[in-house]
């Protein structure tokens, strides 16, 4: 590997390891030498268990937390490069409990970002007008609270929210781990149309291996803070590794019971 | 003569004594909260300074108040004139709630919106004026409400240091055994001490950012 920064990638890990601080106990490590590119428009799933460090891996990208070791570079620059801010304000961020303000209406929550970055105020309009119709909701929300939206709704609120200044990568947690499966696969589906019409590098968490088949042009696995490879969602499903054969079991013993959100 | 031709009778001096209480607790709740509500947002914010702060705060609330009027009563300049003495300890008094529900609002707000603010690029000042400080206000409130409360029954005991207020009347009818007196203070403070809470309560409704209405 070479030690210029990779042009083609717009997030890249290099060797990168992350422990809490100050865990004197080197078992502490939760995170160890990860080596990954994300390219221009892909969708990159990363894929584990509860704990694997799937989301630190997702908070070193807009420096939420910082590497304690190797490290990671956006966009060719290590993030301990980037005014924090400026690196945040350039990346979506989307949470499971979606974190809306609830103290904001959807209109406030949506054009939080335009309104910090001190947008002309009609530009802003436009630009809610714009994602409210990209979520598939009407005008009447504008007004509303997040407690009065379904769970559905705040996610789709919550999308829009973090691609409120178009910003050219965008990083989901759990992004659909809140919902009831039907509103699930519905939100899910939608998203998948987005994707398609938006064109973002995109990088989401999640441990749900058919979300991962679904949605992702690439799956990283995460297992115990180490990479255990990337993988097309075909390779994933020829893949010999073990960690990868156990989702793919338990995928067949959904199947077996007829789960309704099957991969493609 | 029955209390209420008692009353009467004592009209301008109850006003009198009604007036200088509220001047005496008014002022004490504007510095608490001056003081207070900035130190509860350093206690969420420096967590090693959470113990000596509240401690103190803690400290100065278990000082039997007769006490704490004595202890300041030999300090320079506090014990020049007795309303500012009374102030300074009734200030003292108002601390610790204020303190500790600014630091419990703060510390409640959702951690995933915490995160998300953080995360869109929201900075420390941002989050602290557009995110933590709307949603902890009932909290926040309801803290000033309690410590007013208190400090106007606390505040009756400014008195004993030639303070004025209300308990001018109680000190007097302890003195000289006289229930009609002693009333004459008691009553009064209690009227403030339920119509403070009233407005308080009405205001922290009032002022409630609308999205958490429900909650």
């Amino acid at each position: 590997m070479s030690a210029e920064p990779d042009r083609e990638a717009v997030i890249e890990f290099r060797n990168v390891g992350y422990r809490l601080p100050g865990g004197r106990d080197s078992s502490a490590g939760l995170l160890e030498s990860i080596n990954l590119r994300v390219h221009p428009g892909e969708t990159l799933v990363l894929l584990g268990r509860s704990g694997a460090g799937k989301t630190t891996t997702l908070k070193l990208i807009n420096r939420l937390l910082e590497p304690t070791g190797g490290q990671v570079l956006v966009e060719g620059k290590s993030t301990l490069d980037w005014d924090p801010i400026a690196l945040r304000r350039r990346i979506g961020y989307v949470i499971q409990e979606t974190g809306l303000f609830p103290h904001y209406t959807v209109e406030q929550n949506i054009a939080l970002v335009p309104r910090l970055e001190r947008w002309p105020e009609d530009g802003i309009r436009a630009r809610v007008a714009d994602l409210l119709a990209l979520i598939g909701l009407s005008e009447d929300f504008l007004p509303r609270y997040p407690h009065e939206l379904s769970g559905g709704q705040r996610q789709r609120v919550g999308v829009a929210r973090a691609l409120a200044v178009d910003p050219p990568v965008l990083l989901m947690d759990e992004p659909f781990g809140a919902l009831d499966p039907l509103t699930r696969s519905e939100v899910r589906r939608e998203f998948q149309a987005l994707q398609r019409q938006l064109q973002k590098t995109i990088v989401i968490v999640t441990h749900d291996i058919s979300e991962a088949l679904l949605l992702g042009t690439r799956i990283a696995l995460v297992d115990s803070g180490k990479l255990v490879g990337t993988f097309s969602p075909q390779e994933f499903l020829r893949s010999g590794e073990p960690v990868a054969a156990a989702y793919l079991a338990q995928l067949r013993e959904l199947e077996r019971s007829g789960d309704p959100h099957e991969p493609r | 003569m029955n209390l209420a031709e008692f009353f009467l009778k004592h009209r301008m001096e109850i006003l009198q004594s009604t007036g200088e209480h509220v001047w005496l607790v008014g002022l004490a709740m504007l510095f608490a909260i001056a003081i207070g509500v900035p130190l509860g947002i350093v206690v969420t914010r420096r967590p090693w300074l959470s113990k000596p702060i509240l401690g103190s705060a803690n400290v100065a609330e278990t000082i039997p108040s007769l006490a704490l009027f004595g202890f300041l009563l030999p300090v320079p300049w506090l014990g020049e004139r007795a309303d500012r003495l009374a102030i300074v300890a009734l200030t003292l008094y108002a601390l610790l709630p204020i303190i500790r529900n600014t630091s419990a609002g703060i510390s409640g707000v959702d951690p995933a919106v915490r995160e998300a603010a953080r995360g869109m690029g929201m900075t420390g000042r941002q989050i602290l004026w557009k995110v933590e400080l709307p949603l902890s206000f009932p909290t926040v409130i309801a803290g000033v409400r309690v410590a007013t409360v208190l400090t106007i029954g606390i505040a009756t005991i400014a008195a004993a240091v030639g303070a004025g207020g209300l308990g001018e009347f109680i000190f007097r009818g302890l003195a000289m055994v006289n229930d009609q007196l002693i009333l004459a203070g008691a009553i009064p403070a209690a009227i403030l001490a339920l119509g403070a809470d009233f407005i308080l309560g009405v205001l922290e409704r009032r002022l409630r950012p609308a999205g958490l209405a429900s909650r």
